[in-house]
Formats: structure tokens, C-alpha cells, sequence
């Protein structure tokens, strides 16, 4: 069992609590920039996309997991960052300018849908964040002078500089690099008033605000920050996929970054890392799965967003706190065993607390 | 001018009248008693006093100044902070995390410094922490310091929510029930803490309570409240020698 002595208070506001992080981290952060030199260019992209989820997951995160305000539109601000920038770049609008523009526009419209979604709560919210998504894929649909409407759009490959990016492994530092920075950002936040403020609205309004939390202010903040990362994925994907139509970004990618923080585990950076990851897994063996299936019900439409839903309830159900939660219990079982009390954990469940009674 | 004081408060839901022309005041440095029993409109008073609740008549003064229609994330910085009658802690989080977000009104720094944790940012969270440990060794905390609430016990927990409250560092306390759910020792620790709020911290506190012997302790007045009226005042001794306080208690009417 670890025991830690603490010197200093600093030791509580470091990302790294004790020596044993700094070694792991270290570690996972050397085989991350490896990886190209190790694998090959299907997995270097298979790897590119579990980076660009995480980071969009990152993004739910934020507004779902640490605020508690479940969204069910989020593809939509991937959307909107992938068209905003696939078509600042058809303008001649340079990489390095038309990424950060894409992903603030997508929080400024995070912003502005957050300001009249700060009034609902619960169910409510989720509705209109739904409603949100459809909006804007119909929007792209019909605004074909800017987004081909649903003929699509070819996005140029990125460029830092005048130097053109075609190789796999160049794109896989640019998503690596600016997944970290998000990370570093995101986790600032969470050891800031702001994050402290977050994770109170989620589990209590009313002492929240006898305290003194502007439920609005956070909660748009809140809004406009996960929007800005969830653009940003947005337009990273643009590359990835390389072209651009409206059903890329339908309810089933909204589904999806929803039940990969769900999976991964609600209320953590790390769980939507492991989620990415997991889904991405899940992925790849649906699509085996779908071969060795009989056609007749492997080739039906809904297999995907059936399989993703069915999930998405189990975990609500059995492992509210997602991999994460579970790796977190296994670790404390050896680090405390023999002496692991069993429930330990055991008024944690009912983890997405969507309505509240006064 | 008196330090605090409702005033003709009222108000109903749907057909009951849960507070009815209410009006009480307190000096500062008060402990100050409401008791009554259940539904009497204790609680509602505390909500609306909170903002939650807006009087459908009558208004709340705080040092001269008419409250009742600040918002309710105003009214911490106004200086009152509370506990919840029924725990209302941060669950997920630790008790050191808990306590930190009640440093809230004390600690607004722009956003984009949050986001880059600049040096300075560094200073300001260490001395808010400092703080909190100020509350911690105060409330002998320091023992579930990093535990979460979730898996503390209930005499725990109404601890850190009352350390929550002073992490505040109001001039006006209000516990709702502070020695509800605790058992006799822990009892006896919160009346020696009021005192301690009282005469250390020089907070004044509004307090709604059952327990007789923690009302007689720590009061230095109370009044009594049944169907949302003040029926009786003075000291413990006189409201619960008061005949109408008798008869509320006896569920006859007042
Ligand atoms: N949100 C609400 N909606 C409807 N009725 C309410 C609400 N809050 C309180 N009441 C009613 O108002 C009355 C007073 O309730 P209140 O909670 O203030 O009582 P109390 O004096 O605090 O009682 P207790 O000692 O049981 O806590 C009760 O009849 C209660 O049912
Ligand atoms: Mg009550």
C-alpha cells in the first residue's frame, strides 16, 4: 500500500502525484511518439483516428462528464469544425490559421446555443442539444455554395508552411501534439476554480450556487470550451477522412463520443483516452465481425448504432464509472490488499445524474 | 438597523402556507434558534433567505441592506453561507475539493489564467489552500482530507459541509439541523464548534435545530415557528416553557 507524505501543497496541485506517475507517463509518452517508427501506415492511421476521438471525446467530456450537462449533439460541433476549415482552406486560408479559426467558431457557436441550453437541465437539455445537431446537419445539406451540400466536399491536404503533408506519420505528430496541448489545458482547468466549479454544478446546483457558482457562467463556459475541442477534432478528422459529406456527422457520431466517455469512464481525462481507445477496438471488430456474420444480418443498417446503444446501456447499468472506474478499483485492490474493504466503492453508482428534486 | 431580519415574510405552495408573516431580527455575533416542529416552515425560511425561493410578500434585510431579491449566487458573497438539511456535498469529489470550492467567491481569476496556470495562479491557489487547511485543523478534517464524499460516514459529512461553509468565511452562518443524524457525542462536538464559530471566528449563526439540549447550549435566543408563524420568542428556557409551543408540539393547534 502506498503511503503518501506530503511536504508541500504543491504536491496536490501537480499533475504527476507521486513518482511512480512521472515513471508511467513517461513511459506511455515515449511508445506514443514511437509508434510510427514501429508500426506501419494502416496502423499509424488507425492510431491517427483513436487520437482524433480522443480528442473530440475530450471535448464531451468536458461539458458531459465534468458538468453534468448531457449532450447528444456533439458530432454536430465536429461538423462544423470540419467544414469551417476544409472551407477556410478552399479560400487559401493557411493550416496554421484556418485549425485554430475553425475551432473557434465552433465555440462560438457552442457558446451561443449554450446560453439559452443553460436555462434546461436534464432531459431537457439532451432534446434540445439533439435538435441542435439536426439543425446543423440540415444547414449543410442546404448551404451547398459553401459545403457541396450532399454531393460533399474535398478537403486539400494540410500544410505547415508551404511544406505539404501527405505521409501518415507527419499527420499523426500534428493530431499527437495537439492532443497533448488539450490534455495539459483541460487538466489546468480541473486544478482551477473553474474546473472545481464544473464538478459541483454536476453533482449539486443548489449548494453550487449557495456558494456563490454562476450556474450560467459556467455551464456556457463550459459549453464554449468543449465546443472549441470538439471543433478542433472536427477539423483534424476533415483530413483524415479527406472528404466531407452531411451523414459523416449524424446522430450516430453524436452516439458514439457519447458512449465512448460513457465506456471509457465518466468524469476523468483518462476515461476518454481509454475510450477512444475502446472504441476504436470495437470498431475494428464490428467490421470482422460483420464478414463472419450472415448476411443477412450483417449487412443491416442499424447493426452499428444497435450494437453502440446496447452498450452504452449496459455500462450505464453495470459500470457507471466506466474502464477507467474499474481499473481504479483493481488498483486499489492490490495496492490495499489484504485489507480491501468491498464496498469500498459502493456508493458510487448512479453516475449521470440527468434530473435533480430540489 | 439590526444586523439581520425578515420582515412580513410569507409564502405558499400550491394551497399551504409555509411561512406566514414570518419577522424576526438578529444582533451580530447572535447564535440565534428557530425550532418548531415538522413543517412548521423552518427550511422554507433558510430557501428563501438562499434565494431559492422568492417571498411571495415581506423582504430580508442584512446589514441595512434589502437581499431578498439578489440572486442566489450573490447571496454568498452578500456574506451568508449555509448548510443543507439533507447533506448536500459535492459527492464525487474529495473533501479537500469541497472544501477548495468554497474559496469560490474569494478566487475568481480570468479564465485564460486558469487555462495556462500561470505562476501567479500557482500563489493564489497555494493561499486559498492554506486557508482551507486553516478549516481543516479546525474541524480535526485532516484525517479524510483526500477522501472522497461518497465514502464517508454521515457524522462526517455534516463536518466538511459545515467547513465547507466557513471556507467561505461569512459573517452569518445558517445550519439547517446541524445535529440531525449525529449521535450524542458528535452532538456534543457541534455545540462546542458553534460556540468556537461563535466566539473564535466572531460569526454570527442562524440556526434551525430539534435537539433541545444543543438548542439550550449554544442559543442566546430562539423562537419558535408552527404552520409558518412565529408563535413564541426569548430565551430557550421561556419558548419551551411557552404554552402555544407546548401545544404545537402536541399537535394541537396554536
Ligand atoms: N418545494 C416545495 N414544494 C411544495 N411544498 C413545499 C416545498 N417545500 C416545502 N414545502 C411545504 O412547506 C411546508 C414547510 O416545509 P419546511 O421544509 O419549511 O418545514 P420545516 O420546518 O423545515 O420542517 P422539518 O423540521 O421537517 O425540516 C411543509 O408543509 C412542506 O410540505
Ligand atoms: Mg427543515
Amino acid at each position: 500500500m502506498r503511503v503518501l507524505f506530503k511536504t508541500d501543497y504543491n504536491q496536490d496541485i501537480k499533475f504527476a502525484k507521486h513518482g511512480g506517475y512521472v515513471f508511467w507517463y513517461a513511459l506511455l509518452l515515449v511508445a506514443v511518439f514511437l509508434a510510427p517508427v514501429a508500426l506501419d501506415t494502416y496502423w499509424v492511421n488507425e492510431l491517427t483516428r483513436v487520437l482524433i476521438y480522443a480528442l473530440a471525446g475530450l471535448g464531451l467530456m468536458v461539458v458531459t462528464g465534468f458538468t453534468g450537462q448531457v449532450s447528444l449533439g456533439h458530432a454536430a460541433f465536429m461538423a462544423i469544425g470540419a467544414y469551417t476549415h476544409a472551407f477556410l482552406l478552399t479560400q487559401g486560408v493557411p493550416f496554421v490559421f484556418s485549425l485554430p479559426i475553425a475551432a473557434l467558431t465552433s465555440g462560438i457557436v457552442g457558446l451561443m446555443i449554450a446560453i439559452p441550453a443553460s436555462r434546461m437541465t436534464g432531459l431537457y437539455l439532451t432534446i434540445a442539444s439533439l435538435a441542435f445537431a439536426i439543425v446543423v446537419e440540415d444547414l449543410i445539406i442546404h448551404w451547398e455554395s459553401v459545403t457541396g451540400g450532399n454531393r460533399g466536399m474535398a478537403v486539400d491536404p494540410p500544410a505547415l508552411f508551404g511544406y505539404e503533408i501527405y505521409a501518415a506519420w507527419e499527420y499523426y505528430y500534428i493530431v499527437l501534439v495537439l492532443l497533448i496541448i488539450s490534455i495539459a489545458l483541460v487538466l489546468n482547468i480541473l486544478r482551477s476554480p473553474l474546473g472545481r466549479a464544473m464538478l459541483a454544478i454536476r453533482d449539486s446546483e443548489i449548494s453550487a450556487q449557495s456558494l456563490g457558482i454562476r450556474l450560467a457562467r459556467t455551464k456556457v463556459l463550459a459549453f464554449f470550451l468543449s465546443a472549441i475541442i470538439t471543433g478542433l477534432a472536427g477539423g483534424l478528422f476533415a483530413h483524415f477522412i479527406q472528404f466531407l459529406s452531411p451523414e459523416t456527422f449524424g446522430i450516430l457520431l453524436s452516439i458514439q463520443l457519447l458512449l465512448m466517455i460513457v465506456v471509457g469512464g465518466l468524469g476523468t481525462v483518462h476515461g476518454a483516452i481509454f475510450g477512444a481507445f475502446l472504441i476504436g477496438l470495437l470498431e475494428a471488430s464490428i467490421s470482422i465481425l460483420k464478414d463472419w456474420l450472415p448476411p443477412a444480418i450483417g449487412t443491416q443498417p442499424g447493426l452499428e448504432p444497435g450494437l453502440f446503444g446496447l452498450i452504452l446501456v449496459l455500462f450505464i447499468i453495470f459500470e457507471p464509472e466506466g474502464v477507467y472506474g474499474r481499473w481504479v478499483k483493481l488498483r486499489t485492490f492490490l495496492e490495499s490488499f489484504p485489507f480491501y474493504r468491498r464496498n469500498t466503492f459502493k456508493r458510487q453508482r448512479s453516475y449521470l445524474k440527468t434530473e435533480r428534486m430540489r | 438597523m439590526s444586523f439581520f431580519e425578515i420582515e412580513n415574510l410569507s409564502l405558499s405552495f400550491g394551497g399551504v402556507k409555509a411561512v406566514d408573516d414570518a419577522s424576526f431580527s438578529m444582533d451580530e455575533g447572535e447564535v440565534f434558534t428557530i425550532v418548531g416542529p415538522n413543517g412548521a416552515g423552518k427550511s422554507t425560511i433558510f430557501n428563501m433567505i438562499s434565494s431559492f425561493y422568492a417571498p411571495s410578500h415581506g423582504a430580508i434585510r442584512f446589514k441595512g441592506a434589502d437581499i431578498t431579491a439578489a440572486r442566489a449566487d450573490e447571496i454568498a458573497r452578500i456574506g451568508i453561507a449555509r448548510t443543507f438539511q439533507n447533506i448536500e456535498l459535492f459527492e464525487h469529489s474529495t473533501v479537500l475539493q469541497n472544501l477548495l470550492i468554497g474559496r469560490e467567491i474569494h478566487n475568481r481569476v480570468p479564465v485564460l489564467r486558469q487555462l495556462i496556470f500561470d505562476p501567479g495562479m500557482r500563489r493564489a491557489e497555494l493561499a486559498h489552500r492554506r486557508k482551507v487547511e486553516d478549516v481543516i485543523d479546525f474541524l480535526e478534517l485532516a484525517h479524510y482530507r483526500d477522501e472522497r464524499i461518497a465514502n464517508l460516514p454521515y457524522g462526517v459529512r455534516k463536518k466538511i459541509e459545515l467547513g465547507r461553509a466557513l471556507c467561505v468565511e461569512p459573517e452569518l452562518l445558517l445550519l439547517d439541523e446541524p445535529a440531525s443524524g449525529l449521535n450524542p457525542e458528535e452532538t456534543e462536538d457541534m455545540g462546542f464548534w458553534i460556540d468556537d464559530i461563535k466566539n473564535d471566528l466572531g460569526i454570527s449563526v442562524l440556526m434551525i435545530e430539534h435537539d433541545m439540549s444543543l438548542v439550550n447550549e449554544v442559543s442566546d435566543r430562539v423562537i419558535a415557528l408552527n404552520n409558518g408563524r412565529v408563535i413564541a420568542s426569548g430565551s430557550a428556557q421561556e419558548v419551551q416553557n411557552h404554552p402555544d409551543v407546548v401545544a404545537a408540539y402536541l399537535g394541537g393547534a396554536a
